[in-house]
């Protein structure tokens, strides 16, 4: 299977590899999947507390190509767009950015899960409101 | 592909020699005749052809060409081996013994026959991927009427140790077939010596054309009958009907020949560069090789490279090396290989696993290359992983909490 030209470029070039630091306060990390699946993504966010503006994210993965683009892609849409609005990111958009073929969605279910748990773990460091909110895959 | 490829997946199919090609040449314009056809010329030609062909697979593997019957590969040869014998023998028996870590066209097989009415026991293997001896020998029963263990596994290279399993099925009396797919043409194989009465192997493995393959089916001491797969107009006495593939039987018959005189130093080669492959990659740490490396293809090196998911890895050298890997998120199944988990290796190991098969055109070029561009691959892959990181700061993996989906 080939992949797209925009896979192939975030994974030549994926923007935001790294680590927050976690004892930040303002500091949301979001630990997705599981080795024995082949895939774990780790997305963090760094939140500027006055706007709820997010300010910074990186990201590391274990998985295919398309993981990891869907992550560096995850990061990158999310810095500069508040906290809400970033939660409201849905995975079928990363799925026709990057031209995902059928059995690659999940690598997309998973970046979205990973800004999802960073959101919810900085929501709850800071002791704000988290909405339970399910959705079926 | 105008750029140089580094081929190392000449285990799922190899480069056909030019020497081969040329043998077949004649054998589509100048020669078009049907092997069967017995009334003309043309037709007596390409019978001759074949025969020849026959009697040069033959030798390579120390049988009468008789007990060669041709098919469209090795997985025709493995359904007729098994679903033949289950439709001849049945009434003695309906217990066939097989190993988890058999090839699909085996296995799937089996799963066919199962659901016709056959009882198939599945034969566990140790952590090196080769089975014990004492499990195939309780296994046995007064029904058991075929015992299909692989030669060479395709994505270990593990030999298993066909000498003592074929004594074990003399002993008892039951009927061993083997896929020796990955074995023929690369290490010597001598059905007879070793106590296997049917045995399928494939000409794309060996330097020749895709789509021609072959069963040995013992005609002495035992003489064993397979009932046909494909019925039609009676060739192969009578086992696999269907008008034969005269250039490509012809070229397998070329690779065959070829095999014979040139196997025991290709062989020789080969495993020095593997080892030099393997020793190369071992150098990275957190890396271990998969399977029993004393009973191992000479050609073959199957590696998994911790806390790297083996597609991703892929990706960093696909361009340029021509390799696989038993991750997940190369099948389309999204299951990790069930050859390695089957050795017990995690999944996250089987996901983390390269398989590097070299074959007779690979180079010590090659090689180098091969190192360095995989190493610097596993180093960047690393440097994304997050679970590299968690290992690096020392937390047990196996301890965290994963969202599994
Ligand atoms: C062990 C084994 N058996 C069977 C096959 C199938 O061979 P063929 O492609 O000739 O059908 C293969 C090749 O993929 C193999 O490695
Ligand atoms: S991470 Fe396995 S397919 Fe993408």
């Amino acid at each position: 299977m080939a992949y797209s030209d925009k896979v192939l470029e975030h994974f030549k070039n994926p923007r935001n590899v790294g680590t927050l630091d976690k004892s930040k306060k303002n500091v949301g990390t979001g630990l997705v999947g599981a080795p024995e699946c082949g895939d774990v993504m780790r997305l963090q966010i760094e939140v500027d507390d006055a706007t709820g503006v997010i300010t910074d994210a990186k990201f590391k993965t274990f998985g295919c190509g398309s993981a990891i683009a869907s992550s560096s892609l995850a990061t990158e849409w999310i810095i500069g767009k508040n906290v809400d609005e970033a939660a409201t990111i849905d995975n079928m958009e990363i799925v026709e950015e990057l031209a995902l073929p059928p059995v690659k969605i999940h690598c997309s279910v998973l970046a979205e899960d990973a800004i999802k748990g960073a959101i919810r773990d900085y929501r709850i460091k800071n002791g704000l409101p988290v909405e339970e909110e399910v959705k079926a895959h | 592909m105008s750029k140089r490829m580094i081929y190392l997946d000449n285990n799922a199919t190899t480069p056909c020699d030019p020497r081969v090609v040329e043998a077949m040449l004649p054998y589509f314009y100048e020669n078009p005749g049907n092997a069967a056809s017995r009334s003309h010329p043309f037709g007596w030609v390409a019978e001759e052809a074949v025969d020849y062909a026959r009697e040069q697979i033959a030798q390579l593997i120390h049988v009468d060409p008789k007990e060669v019957i041709f098919t469209s590969g090795a997985t025709e040869a493995d359904n007729l081996a098994i679903k033949g014998v289950y439709e001849m023998y049945k009434r003695k028996g309906n217990h066939i013994i097989t190993v988890r870590t058999e090839h699909k066209a085996v296995l799937d097989t089996c799963d066919h026959l199962e659901k016709l009415g056959a009882e198939i026991t599945y034969l566990d293997v140790q952590n090196d991927g080769l089975i014990k001896l004492s499990d195939l020998e309780a296994a046995i029963k007064p029904t058991t009427i075929l015992v299909s263990i692989m030669w060479a596994n395709n994505e270990t290279g593990v030999i298993q140790p066909m000498k003592e399993i074929g004594e074990i099925c003399q002993k008892k009396g039951v009927l061993l077939f083997s896929d020796a797919t990955q074995a023929v043409g690369k290490i010597p194989i001598d059905p007879k010596a070793t106590g296997v009465h049917l045995m399928a192997f494939t000409s794309h493995k060996m330097y020749g054309p895709k789509g021609v393959g072959a069963l040995y089916v013992s005609r002495k001491n035992p003489r064993v009958k397979v009932t046909a797969q494909i019925d039609g107009g009676g060739h192969e006495r009578g086992m696999r009907s269907g008008t034969l593939n005269v250039p490509g039987i012809v070229g397998f018959g070329k690779a065959a020949e070829l095999a014979r005189l040139e196997m025991a130093q290709d062989a020789e080669r080969l495993s020095k560069l593997r080892d030099r492959l393997q020793e190369g990659l071992m150098a990275l740490e957190e890396t271990v090789v998969n399977g029993n490396e004393a009973h191992r293809m000479p050609h073959v090196a199957n590696i998994s490279f911790k806390h790297v998911e083996g597609e991703g890895l892929m990706m960093t050298f696909n361009q340029t090396i021509a390799l696989s890997s038993g991750s997940a998120c190369t099948s389309a199944s999204l299951e990790p290989s069930y050859v390695l988990v089957s050795m017990g290796l995690g999944d996250d190991l089987a996901h983390s696993s390269l398989r590097m098969s070299l074959g007779r055109f690979s180079t010590p070029e090659d090689v180098e290359e091969a190192i360095t561009l995989i190493s610097n691959g596993v180093i960047h892959m690393r440097e994304l992983s997050p679970i590299w990181e968690m290992y690096k700061e020392g937390i047990d993996l196996s301890k965290i909490e994963w969202s599994e989906h």
